[in-house]
């Protein structure tokens, strides 16, 4: 009884989907554009926040111990400073690894370039801590809590130098973040509220008949299912369309992309995740196929 | 049997502010819109009735409320001893599937051929698809519409689509055919069609309830006859005449 229902109601979608053509065409095209400017936007938070948590990995305390310091006294703050919760990484350096990042960070600068020269190749430096906060927010109070604990061993600490310029950089990771998260939310909510309201407008116009087929004996299950199957059909469809749109798009864009910022194969990471992206995207289109339905045809069936 | 006990139906006045609520009565002379007023009527199985009445006197009103489309304002409505008024909306597709309903705009569903139209009411019915391809074909021929089975509802003429409405009412074999104004939109070769079509169903021993307002119709039947005007019933006569 059920499965015969289910194999009917199955039929009967796609029987309509088929004879609808151009309904379902219309259909098609609008969840298309809505899932192509919610899989744009997948796509554009994928570049930012690997952009965003490269700058993220640049912001962090470098620790400079005096020349000599004693190692098990260096190791001990690292321990500690590893224990606290709003550490993520604690990097020990030593004396040579301090020198060369040090000298890498500074290439361009020589007056520092210069006094290192007039040391004639000894090393000037003391071994370095590095560490780097769960969230760039939290080193300042990082910082501070080193400050408080005024070690001896400890030369200098470089985050009161760049305090101002980390600081910076610190809000305008989270501000993007945020603003980010608004953005996608409210061009999401309206690509939504498009594919929504075309699958209204077309159990509008079948209004009439829900009415008919519950006045010859229909329960609303098998009212409501061929709607429902049709939405499901409608979803898949055009998730399936736009995923294999994007192949082209990213291909496209991919090389502009990376020529600003290296670190970033857009293509690659697509073609790495193209099933799952064909996943959410045919995941949304039901979704958003199968509430609509319900929603637009429940409406019509309080008769 | 149709029993109907007691039924009134007030649609809510629009037009009118809501303070003015209206006035439910059933007092002779008391000024009350309503479209069906106290109206008890029993109808036995084999019967045919015919419904009469000037346009808005209330005869779809009092169909629509056998089909439980709506539900009246008070009264109380049994079919075979089930009282379709106190059924919840999970029951109602069953008591539908007792009564084949016809109506003047045919309401097929155009986007299926008179062939799936008539086999909908099966398949909402849950029926074997044995059943379905046995019934389908002969209910399509006791309409005369087995060469045109296959076309969409607007293929077909209004006449046709009549036949297709009425082959949908007859599949679910029915106690009740109830049929609003069926020839209200037909030529009158097409009218007497039909009307052959109803008498051939009642007398397989169907209860048929016609609502019309063709005086010629009623005439030619010669069988029972509820008058209503005003949603009250003023004649109810056994082989009755047309008369208002
Ligand atoms: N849905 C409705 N809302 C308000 N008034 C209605 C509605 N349906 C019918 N009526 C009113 O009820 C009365 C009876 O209508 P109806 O039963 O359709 O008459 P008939 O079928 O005899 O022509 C009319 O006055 C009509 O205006
Ligand atoms: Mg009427």
């Amino acid at each position: 009884m059920f499965l015969t229902s289910l194999k009917r109601v199955i039929k009967s979608a796609w029987l309509s989907f088929r004879r609808n053509g151009l309904l379902s065409t219309a259909t098609i095209v609008m969840f298309g554009l809505t899932l192509f400017v919610i899989g744009g936007l997948l796509l554009l938070s994928v570049v930012a926040s690997s952009i965003l948590a490269d700058l993220e990995d640049k912001i962090d305390i470098s620790l400079y111990f005096v020349p000599g310091a004693d190692e098990e006294d260096i190791l001990r703050i690292k321990n500690e400073l590893a224990a606290s919760e709003e550490v993520k990484t604690v990097t020990y350096l030593s004396q040579e690894e301090t020198l060369r990042v040090f000298t890498e960070r500074h290439k361009d600068d020589e007056a520092v370039i210069a006094s290192l020269a007039e040391f004639e190749g000894e090393n000037p430096l003391g071994a370095s801590l590095n560490i780097r906060a769960q969230n760039p927010d939290q080193l300042a109070s990082v910082a501070q809590f080193l400050a408080k604990r005024d070690y001896d061993s400890v030369d200098k600490i470089n985050y009161f130098e760049n305090a101002t310029v980390i600081e910076r950089l610190a809000a305008v990771v989270s501000t993007v973040r945020s603003l980010g998260l608004v953005l996608v939310l409210v061009l999401s909510f309206v690509a939504v509220l498009v594919a929504f309201n075309t699958v209204r407008l077309a159990i509008y116009t079948a209004r009439e008949e829900i009415n008919i087929m519950k006045l010859v004996g229909a329960s609303n299950w098998f009212v409501r299912g061929p709607f429902l199957v049709t939405g499901v059909i409608h979803g898949s469809l055009s998730g399936a369309i736009v995923s294999t749109a994007f192949f082209p798009i990213v291909w496209l864009a991919s090389p502009k992309i990376s020529f600003f910022i290296p670190e970033v194969d857009l293509f690659g990471y697509f073609t790495s995740n193209f099933f799952e992206f064909l996943f959410i995207m045919s995941a949304i289109g039901i979704g958003l196929g199968v509430l609509s339905s319900t929603i637009a045809v429940r409406k019509y069936l309080k008769v | 049997m149709i029993f109907f006990d007691n039924v009134s139906k007030v649609y809510p006045v629009r037009s009118r502010p809501q303070t003015q609520a209206l006035e439910f009565s059933h007092g002779a002379d008391n000024e009350v819109s309503a479209a069906l007023l106290g109206v008890t009527i029993r109808i036995q199985p084999e019967e045919f009735v015919s419904i009469v009445g000037h346009s808005g006197a209330g005869k779809s009103t009092l169909l629509k409320l056998l089909i439980a489309e709506d539900t009246p304002s008070e009264g109380r409505i049994f079919l075979d001893n089930e009282e379709i008024t106190a059924l919840s909306g999970r029951e109602l597709p069953r008591i539908r599937r007792k009564i084949g309903a016809i109506f003047q705009d045919y309401r097929l569903l155009p986007g299926k051929t008179a062939y799936e139209n008539v086999s909908f009411a099966l398949e909402a019915a849950g029926c074997p698809d044995e059943e379905i391809n046995e019934s389908v074909p002969e209910v399509l021929e006791i309409v005369g519409l087995l060469d045109k089975m296959h076309n969409f509802p607007h293929e077909l003429s209004g006449g046709e689509r009549q036949r297709v409405a009425i082959a949908r009412a007859l599949v679910n074999q029915p106690d009740v055919i109830m049929a609003d104004e069926p020839t209200g939109n037909l030529d009158p070769v097409n009218t007497w069609e039909i009307v052959r079509l109803l008498e051939r169903i009642n007398e397989l021993g169907r209860t048929v309830v016609l609502a019309t307002h063709d005086k010629h119709i009623v005439d030619h039947l010669g069988r029972r006859v509820i008058t209503l005007e005003k949603g009250r019933v003023i004649r109810d006569e056994e082989k009755g005449m047309y008369h208002l």
